[in-house]
């Protein structure tokens, strides 16, 4: 009866968890919905995933309408891989989330936090789980909206300008993306994926087609901040709070990069037209610059939380890289990207948050001596940092397998170099942050801080212990990604 | 227990040892005491596995797959078998070492010390049993990433420094090589494992066999090929007791041991010598063997001389791989031990002098024979053994990567190792010379440091006993007793060459 209805609980959950935040008012209940409702959306995710293992796609008429009339939620391998990611880095990232905002907000103010961020997630599983075409653009004005709030909390000033232009920017891209949208259909009078993906073959090469893909294309690619269209990124996850700047870094852009795969390979067929367009070049390009330019602003940055956002704006570029390639392989290296960076991003920022809220600054040479006064906050931060590397024996490794395996399968050599040398700018500015708090003299003041407390540690932990996991077992990341690639690439839907 | 289940052991028994030793911290006997037990009963453990590999058998476990072509695995095979053997045995002697050298010179972060130490040799025994290149790999880095809170130790800004561009040459050179290396090997022969008569044989050309092996020689930076050996004399800054573990124990020894593993079990030697892909490493490595010796004669700290001597003496092992036929590849083999023990002699005994009269040029050590003549002794014999003569282990060695390379038809080679031991006659027997028969400085204050000796204010006319100022007992015995060690090998190295000729053996 309820494995029935997951499709729908996935996103009904957070979805009346967060007026119920809201309504209560107080920071310590609202922060206990929040933590059951992720939890729930995580045991649903994982129950999804047995679902779709063992009977294939499902596909879930909303409220009993059967589609195209009413919206369908169709769950493939693809899109429960994505709901995983999203849902499990939100479930580690909730239970820390207490200690920060504690100290920062009154009561009421924390609750309005929780309903944010309880937003925020519907929204993202919503566009993840949907196979609406217009559903996917209301859920993402309903994530959008939210995170926009989520940065706006930060103690910065800045983050007030952060969040303005995160608005423009967003808007911007949504924008685009309801045009597209709008203009597919016009043109095959479907809004449903799955009917898109069938009508669409035969009037493929038409004008109003072809410019919907760019219309959706900009828009989406705004969405997870492709390089040259990212500015919104680095102030927005620089000043937001440290728990918005992990959910955001571990979910809000990889959605988008689902929402690209399910646009280009599903929608519009295979990988077959994919290929026929400049595309594959296009994003080639942008993704090398996109690694190259953001990995070296991330050097010479003295915020450690603004170096680590354009670091994530170079790995968004190797998971686009993966995509140019339109290959098996080349794909299942995005997937396994993306699942691996969210975790791991998600946990540097969680991390972090522990040094801000014990140092209350960002800079690197407060950071200075760091290493001795909080242990393990940093012994986290170089394993994660380790793993942005791509050291063998964690995930990051296992990413860069598959994608210099893709290149190799290419033949193209010179992209095996590009990534070799991307992982030592990264081994550079990681290394800056390592030197500074192992070897330097502490700064006025590191001198009296001491470690984080184990409730934000232990979250953080998690998704350390994830990190490593990943890099020696990868039937759930690699596994998946692979069959969820071969059925993008064969159009199953 | 199984074979098997010693090489589990052998990874745990580090492991567990590092937790024990950090939770003992605080009580110094009770920290060092299980030091000594780990690194005891890690020796007997790996000498467990050695009958069986001596009967042809391969002990392994077969781990489990990360994902497709990358497996964690293990297997012990001959060449593995020595070096788990070195490792874990000069483990034991060195702790001994660190004992006496840590305390005597009041090093701060002692327990941090052992504690890395015994992760650095988990990962040596990780190293030295891994069943394919991938699980290889993971250990590799972990043992630079152990080690490198060694080489910082001291904290300041030389120290640092050091410790930086270890890291940074290790890192960058695996990262930009060896990784590479690694996936095209996959990509060619579809598997990783280390397999008598290698992998690439029918699958890579001459030229491309050139330049994979190009990238494993500069990528592999712990065998300090040169120019890939910078970090090397810059890691000198640590405790010597660190410098030993560099040199000699595992981490030198873990870089030339790839290099000659993938020579034999990823190209094998056959490969090799039919397509001629390994000539041009041949004379990179002349080249880097005589270079590093001609700098360490320009050297006068006493630490820097050794630190090039080692480079140079790395330089035989990849010749020996490079030359790549039978002898020479033994040779290589044995290097690896005979330099072990020959340099770890060395700097003991230069920690020792640093522990007793805080000196660490060749151009202060005037006389400081007629102090510490055991140590100068030892020396002595551990030069000897570096330099290549009977009746010392090393000069067994020597003569098989020579004999090697009359093999393969590389009659410069011989020309080039003759010239190798006159360089390195030049560099070592003058420090002997110094220390045994010239007077001390008649200025020589013992450096104004509290616990120096004078060397000239020692009065000829005592007897050798009331002169006597050694470093400590915990110095002195383990240098002396590897001394020892480096003349035995001399007769014992049969049972050396019956291992390694294992290693030689193809299944048809």
């Amino acid at each position: 009866m309820i494995a029935a209805h997951l499709p729908a609980l996935q996103v009904v959950i957070p979805l009346i968890a967060a007026p119920l935040c809201a309504i209560l008012r107080r920071g310590t209940a609202a922060w206990v919905i929040a933590v059951a409702a992720n939890w729930l959306a995580f045991a649903v995710s994982i129950g999804l995933l047995f679902r779709v293992l063992d009977e294939g796609v499902i596909s879930y008429a909303m409220g009993g309408w059967a589609p195209p009339i009413g919206i369908e939620y169709r769950v493939d391998l693809i899109n429960v891989f994505v709901l995983l990611v999203v849902s499990g880095v939100g479930a580690a990232i909730i239970p820390f989330a207490r200690k920060g905002t504690e100290a920062r907000f009154d009561s009421t103010n924390q609750a309005w936090f929780y309903t944010m961020y309880l937003l925020a997630l519907t929204g993202l599983l919503g566009v993840t789980i949907t196979g609406d075409a217009f559903n996917i653009f209301v859920f993402l004005e309903i994530s959008s909206l939210a995170s926009y709030v989520m940065i706006a909390m930060g103690r910065d000033k800045r983050a007030l300008t952060a969040a303005y232009q995160y608005l423009i920017m967003g808007t911007v891209g949504a924008t685009f993306i309801v045009i597209g949208i709008g203009l597919l259909w016009a043109m095959t009078g479907t809004l449903n994926l799955y009917d898109l993906a069938q009508r669409i073959p035969d009037i493929e090469n038409t004008r109003p087609v072809l410019a919907a893909l760019a219309f959706l294309t900009v828009g989406i690619s705004l969405k997870l901040a492709l390089f040259p269209l990212h500015l919104w990124l680095p102030n927005a996850y620089a000043y937001a709070p440290a728990v918005t700047s992990a959910f955001l870094a571990g979910t809000a852009t990889k959605v988008g990069i689902y929402l690209l795969l399910r646009f280009f390979f599903t929608v519009f067929g295979g990988g077959g037209f994919f290929l026929s367009t400049p595309l594959p070049e296009m994003f080639l390009v942008l993704s090398i610059v996109a690694i190259f330019a953001a990995s070296t602003v991330a050097l010479f940055q003295n915020n450690v939380k603004r170096m680590f956002a354009y670091s994530s704006v170079a790995q968004i570029g190797f998971i686009t890289l993966g995509i140019s390639y339109a290959t098996e392989t080349g794909l299942t290296a995005a997937l396994v990207h993306l699942m691996n960076h969210a975790i791991m991003k998600a946990g540097i920022f969680m991390l972090l948050g522990c040094v801000i809220y014990r140092l209350a600054s960002m800079r690197i040479d407060d950071m200075a001596g760091i290493g001795r006064k909080m242990p393990f906050t940093m012994a986290g931060i170089v394993i994660l940092g380790l793993s942005l590397i791509g050291a063998p024996g964690t995930s990051g490794f296992i990413s860069k397998f598959w994608l210099v395996l893709a290149a190799m399968e290419n033949g193209q050599w010179w992209l095996v170099a590009l990534i070799v040398i991307a992982s030592l700018i990264t081994m550079l500015y990681v290394g800056r942050l390592v030197e500074a708090a192992y070897f330097r003299e502490p700064s006025e003041k590191a001198k009296n801080v001491r470690e984080a407390p184990l409730a934000m540690l232990i979250p953080a932990y998690v998704l350390v212990a994830a990190t490593i996991y990943l890099g020696l077992d990868t039937t759930w990341s690699a596994g998946l990604a692979q069959d969820a690639a071969a059925s993008l690439l064969s159009a199953a839907y | 227990m199984t074979p098997s289940d010693h090489i589990l052991l052998a990874l745990m028994i580090p492991t567990l040892g590092a937790i024990l030793i950090a939770l003992t911290g605080r009580n110094r006997n009770l920290r060092e005491g299980v030091t000594l037990v780990t690194a005891g009963l890690l020796f007997g453990n790996v000498l467990q596995i050695l009958p069986a590999v001596l009967e042809g058998a391969r002990p392994e476990i077969s781990g489990f797959e990360v994902t497709p072509g990358l497996d964690i695995a293990f297997q012990v095979e001959p060449l593995g078998m020595l070096f788990g053997l070195i490792a874990s045995f000069l483990w034991i002697v060195n702790s001994f070492y660190s004992i006496g050298y840590m305390r005597g010179n009041k090093e701060p972060r002692q327990t941090q010390f052992y504690v890395a130490f015994a992760v650095a040799l988990a990962s040596a025994m990780g190293i030295a049993f891994s069943a394919n290149l991938f699980t290889l790999f993971i250990f590799y880095e972990l043992l630079t990433l152990s080690t490198y809170p060694l080489v910082a130790h001291h904290g300041d800004a030389k120290a640092r420094n050091g410790a930086r561009i270890y890291l940074l040459i290790l890192l960058s050179t695996s990262i930009v090589f060896f990784i590479p290396a690694i996936l095209w090997t996959l990509s060619l022969a579809g598997t990783l494992d280390f397999t008598p008569g290698g992998i690439l044989a029918g699958n890579a050309d001459a030229t491309t066999t050139a330049i994979l092996l190009a990238l494993f020689a500069f990528g592999v930076g712990k065998a300090a090929l040169m120019p890939m050996h910078k970090w090397l004399p810059n890691a000198m800054v640590a405790p010597t007791p660190v410098s030993a573990l560099l040199h000699a124990v595992a981490v030198v020894k873990a870089g030339v041991f790839t290099i000659l593993k993938v020579s034999v079990y990823i190209f094998g030697s056959d490969h090799l010598l039919s397509t001629g892909a390994s000539e041009w490493l041949v004379y990179v490595a002349t080249f880097s063997l005589l270079a590093a010796s001609v700098i360490a004669l320009t050297k006068d700290n006493l630490k820097a001389r050794l630190a090039y001597s080692t480079v140079s003496q790395l330089g035989y092992i990849v010749l020996g791989a490079a030359i790549a036929t039978p002898l020479a590849l033994i040779g290589a083999g044995m290097h690896i031990l005979m330099h072990a023990f020959g340099k770890i002699t060395l700097f003991f005994v230069a920690g020792a002098i640093h522990t007793a009269t805080h000196k660490t040029e060749v151009s202060q050590l005037n006389g400081i024979g007629r102090i510490m003549p055991f140590t100068m002794g030892a020396f002595f014999i551990g030069a000897l053994s570096i330099i290549g003569l009977p009746p010392l282990g090393g000069a067994w060695s020597k003569l098989y990567i020579a004999l090697g390379g009359m093999d393969g038809d590389y009659w410069f080679v011989v020309a080039a190792l003759m010239i190798s031991s006159l360089l390195n006659v030049a560099y070592l027997m003058p420090i002997v010379v110094r220390a045994f028969f010239r007077p001390p400085d008649p200025d020589d204050n013992g450096h104004g440091n509290g616990d120096g000796h004078s060397v000239a204010a020692v009065n000829d006319r005592l007897s050798l006993r009331e002169r006597m100022a050694e470093a400590p007992w915990f110095c002195v015995v383990p240098l002396c007793f590897t001394a020892i060690a480096c003349f035995v090998l001399f007769f014992a190295p049969d049972v050396v060459i019956q291992l390694l000729e294992g290693m030689l053996e193809v299944p048809q």
